[in-house]
């Protein structure tokens, strides 16, 4: 990979089988097998997708609904795996996709900083510095020390939300607005994300909202049905796909 | 040679959520009992004192140390069972997370199978007390206790990753497993003397199941103050080896579907 290069896609295809009665036991298998009515209702949700982002470049991936930009978005942060094709990364990696994935409700809302520190890759020692700093941010004060189970939706975002970005990630990946939290909070995360934009960080940023990918990035690629229809400067790819939905 | 090196940094850099994992197992098992993890000794004393009421007393089998004849052998099976059972839905039952953030996946088998095994451990304490007041001798065979118990903690972990691959495309597994595990239960003598049954000639049924094995040992190694039956020490870890290589292939080769059937 060329060094200036900080996420490349390549070939990616992604499968998924879609058959209506999903066979999940043994004795159903068996019979199916032997009548050999295994069938798999093939849907492929991404075919042939390539694509690079360059270092500090923000790329906009512009979509109907089930284009396919979610199951992109997941192959890039490494939940799921393509059938066909490889993407790579270079640098940090901070997904702000499902905040909060791995709390766990009967855990006080201290105990699953730790715990979610954990699971994005943090070791004990930077939660150990970052913990106060996380606890500001997230404006939770007292509550930290009550079991999460007992937060608002509110709250638990805005905890997922200061763990996740505590970090200074090198790639940022993005999905639509960050609906975090009230209107204040919103507001802080915003320029959260802003300061990082400053520093020159990459980012992968979904939305079919053409208005916020304009504001914020400067290339963007059109999925459509699972395939790249166009990639280019934003404000060329913001024509095409105008066109494709007026 | 680079991927070696990746497999490595991913190891140690999920360490840490290795560590917070079990503590977590361990924590929440207890929270909101009064007696908090002081069930983890109460709760096999408990056990110990029906089993020997019912088979020392009624069926008249008891001699003054069968308490802790089968306090061991209860403590070792039900390691392994709860051991398997939880590594078992650790895949299936953290689904929602699997789906969301990536994460090695072994890593819930695995901090399963640890938490189970240091629940053991601490368990592991009412023996201690209950071979003092039996007056227990220790010998120095003591010191080979550790052997089986790493035997078994091998062979839990290879058949968790065995039966979670398998339960995430087919549910059965859960049930099947549940049945197994009460077959090798019977099978272990864990509260009838093995003799009866070798001089019946039906002692092949120990010969072939290697939990009741490490139970054997371990109770050479601080009941009976003898040595281990090499044979049986062997053959155990040689399959407990066996076990854990065809869970870690068929879990690797088989992790990338887990998502899609989830």
């Amino acid at each position: 990979m060329k060094n200036n290069v900080a996420i490349k896609v390549k070939n990616v295809g992604m499968r998924f089988n879609l058959s209506q009665d999903r066979v999940d036991n043994l004795k159903e298998y068996m019979i199916r097998f032997l009548k050999r009515d295994l069938h798999f209702n093939e849907f492929w949700a991404l075919r042939e997708i390539n694509f690079e982002v360059k270092k500090g470049e923000r790329l906009g991936v512009l979509g109907l609904n089930g284009s396919g930009k979610s199951t992109l978005l997941k192959i890039v942060s490494g939940v799921l795996k393509p059938t066909t094709g490889y993407v790579q990364t270079k640098g940090k990696l901070a997904p702000l996709l499902e905040l909060g994935a791995g709390f766990s409700q009967e855990y006080t809302g201290r105990e699953n900083i730790y715990l979610y520190g954990a699971v994005l890759g943090y070791s004990k020692e930077f939660l150990d510095e970052k913990f106060d700093e996380i606890v500001d941010f997230s404006e939770l004060g007292e509550f930290i020390d009550v079991p999460i189970k007992n937060y608002s939706s509110g709250m638990k975002s805005r905890l997922g939300f200061s763990i996740a970005t505590v970090v200074e990630p090198e790639i940022l990946i993005l999905d639509e607005v960050l609906s975090v939290g009230d209107k204040k909070f919103r507001r802080k995360s915003e320029k959260k994300i802003m300061d990082m934009f400053d520093k020159g960080v990459t980012v992968l940023f979904v939305s079919h909202s053409l208005e916020q990918v304009q504001r914020i990035c400067d290339r963007a690629i059109i999925l459509d049905g699972g395939h790249l229809v166009a990639k280019g400067p934003v404000d060329k790819v913001a024509r095409i796909y105008k066109n494709m939905t007026e | 040679m680079g991927k070696a090196k990746q497999i490595v940094k991913n190891f140690t850099k999920y360490n840490n959520l290795l560590y917070e994992l079990v503590k977590k197992n361990i924590k929440l098992k207890y929270r909101r009992s009064y007696l908090g993890i002081l069930w983890t000794l109460i709760e096999p004393l408990l056990t110990m004192i029906v089993l020997t009421i019912v088979f020392g007393t009624f069926f008249n089998k008891g001699t003054k140390q069968f308490p802790v004849y089968v306090l061991t052998g209860r403590l070792l099976f039900s390691f392994f069972q709860s051991a398997t059972k939880a590594g078992l839905k650790s895949v299936s039952g953290n689904a929602s997370m699997i789906k969301k953030v990536y994460v090695p996946k072994y890593i819930y088998v695995v901090s399963s199978v640890v938490s189970n095994f240091f629940i053991f451990l601490i368990s592991l304490v009412v023996l201690v007390g209950v071979a003092v007041v039996l007056k227990v001798e220790p010998t120095i065979y003591l010191t080979q206790a550790w052997i089986p118990l790493i035997i078994l903690f091998v062979m839990s972990l290879g058949t968790s990753l065995i039966l979670a691959t398998l339960s995430v495309f087919f549910r059965d597994v859960e049930y099947i497993w549940g049945v197994a595990c009460m077959l090798v239960m019977y099978a272990s003598a864990i509260f009838y003397p093995v003799e009866k049954i070798i001089k019946s000639g039906k002692g092949w049924v120990f010969n072939i199941n290697p939990v009741y094995m490490c139970i054997a040992n371990f109770r050479d190694s601080v009941l009976y103050g003898v040595p281990m039956n090499m044979y049986y020490c062997v053959l155990s870890a040689g399959i407990a080896v066996v076990l854990l290589v065809i869970g870690m292939v068929l879990f690797y080769k088989k992790q990338d579907d887990f998502i899609l059937y989830l």
